[in-house]
């Protein structure tokens, strides 16, 4: 049966029983249309309603004009992962809605644009139609404004329909606004109008409620760049070098807004302790840190996968002159420019041994944007430690999604400089000092850094081969002892990562090893499944080499599930080559849509490879 | 400048600095006899030397060819980092945050700066680094043996390469429309005016671009050729005779009043260009650029200060950084104290 535009017409199979805090809102609008603002605005609302929600931003490479989705889930339980089921829908884009409709699950119910004209061929499903231009002009926004505000008739909308406290919506807006009276009125403004008329006119049919909860009251909302920035400015970085690219743009941008707050010298007052750099290119941006990073400072530079191709040069050169800097990966799906806007997990073996030759990269893996926040400042402790570049790869959903998280954490370990020889360092030692020797047995040498002012602090680096003593060489000895020593640091790092978080149940025989933004998705699996009584470990990998636990789990798992967002199953590969004696435990389940991953997917994989196995 | 106090035989001559020139020279030059960058090398050691620089106050910085090898001939003493091919201004550009009291000297060569690191070339330029950046220019890539280089002459023939069809790119036009604040061309063949560029560049803040035509004897040097030594002697135009003076010396160069002109540099120093055949004001820049299509036009190779800005504030003056050097400052500077943190998670929603 078709439905008109201008009248309410309710479905005919509507389940009654009210569905509280457990369900996904889906808004389809125009991307430059100001729907973030909006969508936000839900998203902290209920947030400060106390319930558990994440939001998943689905936007295209593309600044105006074009479809684009925000899916806010809210969870009773605290399941923060994106969910494939969209029990409401809001269209407000003509050019998605027929999609945005048949994406309704059944007994769901489907807001909609009323100027929007298209048929609707669904009877399972509430249906309400928005009269967002009228309500817009009754808000009395000024003609001028009105299609920047018109989404916030839906914020108005579900808020009445659904139950979102109108005080917690003025909070969120007052935030965003940064507390500027003039846009939070008008926007607010708009929201009341919204919800009175929705009070007087919409006649609810379908289940969904939220009711305040106390569950977010020791979290605070931000996202990964924005944390991973923060950590940085906590780890004392000196010197951050980038090349704008979705979606890492926002750390190195956080980094310009947070260092001039909280980084003016407390002792030469007014001074910055830092220097932000924006570069020609990515080549640049690197060559920067690789030169700062040699002089002595924390350097940092931040990308996404096209950035660390054109790294890759000087990342293999700081790797064998033994150069610390770290480095940001906010991973998108590839190759080429790919899906730029969309997430993966597709970078991890080509950072892993970015350069050529023989190269091994350090790589810290954040799962969550608290992690982001303490890997932030850690990798340069370990960036200096090991005189090596340290990756830390996180991704575009935990890079620009907004999280709820515990509060950041300050760092509890003083800084650790690694070991650079500065004046008085020489004179005990008489000058004598080689920079690539190992006296330690860690294969870690000394360093000095350029305005080391001893006569004997200087050296001379190089990409080509070198003695202990930093001279040029191209004997085949010298060249073997140096690769020997490289392979043998890296090893030393397996003992300074950051271990697996490893979750185990009792009697277990299956684990389920991830990493990164999955963390959510395999968690709500793993609780999925042992309700039908499969009872699943999980491990998730933090760092690059693997730290010592991973082989340990593997091993006692007779099967292994490697949940992971790339097509060819990278960490899985890399699990191969540490353990060839441990393969048959070892089982692939990537999964490569661009698309946030969901705990269905998690747990339809387990069961059909445990089904397989069965077989 | 940082003296060190360095017990020397009372028989060696020193310099305020109390150092030799010992003290300043490298590791023997491993490139072919005649090499002009050898040329180069030893007039940054007399520069420097003279200059009375403590050799820890420089940082030596270059990229990839025959060339990025020599700052391993000269200043031994320095902290030098040879990085990766047409890469080394990014890599200066970092370095050179760390301590503002160093002194970068970069060195490029024309394949290094005009072909695989135009770009990097043009935006050190733009962003002013601290950096004397030399250019030894030969017209011809020598490490890989003999292929044309992005500065070679349209219908330069080389063995076994054939002749260039392409257009040269000039180093000192390119870093001119880039806005350098110092641009000046020299050769190889000519290290009284090569020392004297170096001293006046050392003294710039700012970027100091020196294109300096430095003959390759193995691939380039016939007659013919405009990189090689022949050409250069016979091309060679000076805009004037280039003196330094420090600025704690009284001026003794003798020269008349009235025909000079005189540029004082940041440290106090003194660029005083003396007269030749013609009024040059390196100060004007349009007049810089005439000079360069003039140079193009009647085949020649002017050489000395094209250009000096002495205004611009130089990269590191930007960004308002302590006097301390950023690679000195202790821990409690650069950790934001623990009351902050609560601020941060406030700021969070």
């Amino acid at each position: 049966m078709s439905h008109q535009m201008d009248k309410v017409e309710i479905g005919n199979s509507i389940a009654v029983n009210t569905i509280v805090n457990d369900f996904s809102i889906t808004v389809g609008t125009m991307n430059g249309s100001g729907s973030q603002t909006s969508n936000l605005t839900v998203l902290r609302a209920l947030f400060k309603m106390g319930i558990p929600v994440s939001g998943k931003n689905l936007f295209p490479s593309n600044i105006q004009g074009l479809p684009t989705w925000y899916t806010i889930r809210v969870s009773k339980d605290g399941y923060l992962a994106r969910r494939e089921e969209h029990e409401i829908v809001v269209a407000m884009n003509p050019d998605s809605f027929q999609q945005d409709l048949r994406e309704v699950t059944p007994n769901g119910s489907f807001y909609y644009a009323d100027h929007i004209r298209a048929d609707i061929m669904r009877d399972d499903i509430s249906i309400y139609p928005m009269p967002v231009k009228k309500i817009v002009r009754d808000s009395g926004a000024p003609p001028k404004l009105r299609d920047y505000v018109a989404n916030m008739v839906y914020v108005g909308v579900l808020a009445q329909s659904l139950g979102i406290e109108l005080e917690k919506i003025y909070q969120a807006l007052e935030y965003h606004f940064k507390g500027k009276s003039k846009p939070i009125e008008l926007n607010y403004g708009v929201v009341q109008a919204a919800a009175a008329w929705a009070e007087e006119n919409l006649e609810k049919s379908d289940p969904y409620k939220l009711e305040p909860m106390t569950a977010t009251e020791n979290f605070i909302m931000a996202d990964g760049n924005t944390a991973g920035a923060l950590g940085s400015v906590y780890g004392g970085v000196h010197f951050v070098s980038w090349y704008p690219i979705t979606p890492a743009s926002s750390l190195a941008e956080s980094l310009g807004y947070f260092l001039p707050l909280l980084r003016k010298d407390p002792v030469e007052e007014g001074k910055n302790t830092f220097a932000v750099v924006q570069a020609e290119d990515e080549l640049a941006a690197i060559g920067m840190a690789v030169g700062a990073g040699w002089s002595g400072l924390r350097a940092l530079t931040s990308t996404s996968g096209p950035g660390i191709s054109l790294m890759a040069e000087y990342a293999g050169l700081a790797y064998f002159a033994e150069v610390p800097l770290v480095l940001w990966d906010v991973q998108r799906a590839g190759p080429s420019t790919g899906l730029p806007t969309r997430t993966a997990q597709g970078d991890l073996t080509f950072t892993y041994n970015l350069g050529h030759g023989d190269t091994q990269q350090i790589i810290m893996l954040p799962g969550t944007v608290n992690e982001c926040f303490e890997f932030g400042w850690r990798a340069f402790d370990i960036a200096e430690r090991l005189q090596t570049p340290v990756f830390v790869l996180s991704d575009l959903d935990l890079g620009m999604n907004q999280w709820m998280t515990p509060p950041f954490e300050y760092p509890e370990e003083p800084l650790d400089r690694g070991k650079v020889l500065w004046e008085e360092d020489l004179e005990k030692l008489e000058g004598k000092w080689a920079r690539y020797l190992d006296i330690d047995g860690d294969s870690v040498p000394y360093r000095t850094v350029p305005g080391n002012r001893h006569p004997k602090a200087a050296y001379f680096s190089r990409g080509t081969g070198h003695t202990n003593e930093a001279r040029y060489s191209e004997d085949s000895g010298v060249w073997v002892e140096l690769l020997a020593r490289l392979k043998e640091k890296h090893n030393t790092a397996r003992s300074l990562m950051p271990e697996s978080i490893i979750q185990d149940l009792d009697g277990s025989e299956i684990g389920v090893i991830g990493y990164g933004s999955t963390e959510p998705a395999i968690r709500e699996a793993r609780d999925q499944l042992a309700a039908k009584g499969i009872l699943i470990d999980s491990l998730r990998v933090r760092s690059l080499p693997f730290t010592r636990d991973v082989r340990e789990f593997i091993s006692r798992h007779r099967v292994n599930y490697i949940v992971e967002m790339n097509r060819d199953g990278q960490l899985k590969q890399l699990l191969l080559i540490d353990n060839p004696d441990l393969s048959n435990r070892i089982i692939s389940l990537a999964y490569f849509d661009g698309l946030p991953m969901t705990a269905r997917y998690v747990r339809e994989a387990i069961l059909a490879a445990e089904e397989e196995r069965d077989e | 400048m940082n003296n060190q106090t360095i017990k020397t035989n009372s028989r060696v001559q020193v310099n305020i600095a109390g150092l030799s020139k010992a003290d300043y020279r490298g590791n023997p030059t491993t490139l072919c006899q005649g090499c002009g960058h050898n040329s180069i090398a030893s007039q940054i050691v007399a520069a420097c030397y003279e200059l009375d620089i403590v050799p820890e106050d420089i940082v030596k910085f270059s990229g990839i060819g025959c060339s990025s090898k020599s700052p391993t001939y000269f200043l031994t003493r320095s902290f030098g980092f040879n990085g990766l091919h047409g890469r080394m201004p990014s890599l200066a550009t970092g370095a050179l945050f760390a301590d503002h009291n160093l002194k970068g000297i970069g060195i490029s060569g024309d394949g290094d700066t005009a072909s695989i690191g135009m770009g990097q070339f043009k935006h050190a330029v733009r962003r002013n680094l601290r950096l004397v950046y030399i250019v030894e220019n030969n017209g011809v890539y020598g490490l890989t043996k003999g292929q044309f280089s992005a500065t070679a002459e349209a219908g330069l023939t080389l063995k076994s390469q054939g002749t260039n069809p392409y257009m040269p790119v000039d180093i000192a036009w390119e870093a001119l429309v880039g806005h350098a604040t110092f641009v000046a061309r020299s050769f190889a063949g000519d290290p009284k005016q090569v020392k004297a560029l170096i001293k006046a560049a050392l003294s710039h803040d700012g970027i100091a671009v020196l294109d300096i035509i430095s003959p390759c004897v193995t691939f380039n040097n016939q007659d013919t050729a405009t990189h090689s030594y022949a050409w250069g002697k016979e091309h060679e135009v000076a805009l004037h005779e280039l003196s330094y003076v420090p600025p704690v010396e009284e001026i003794m160069v003798d020269y008349e009043l009235g025909e000079n002109v005189e540029v004082t540099m940041h440290d106090g120093s003194l660029v005083v260009l003396q007269k030749l055949e013609r009024e040059y004001d390196p100060t004007n820049r349009a007049e810089a650029i005439r000079v360069l299509e003039e140079a193009n036009a009647c085949n020649c190779l002017i050489t000395g200060l094209i250009y000096i800005d002495t205004d611009q504030k130089s990269l590191d003056e930007i960004y308002n950084l302590p006097e301390t050097p950023l690679n000195r400052l202790s821990q409690e500077r650069i950790r934001p104290p623990r009351e902050t943190i609560k601020t941060v998670n406030d700021m969070m929603f």
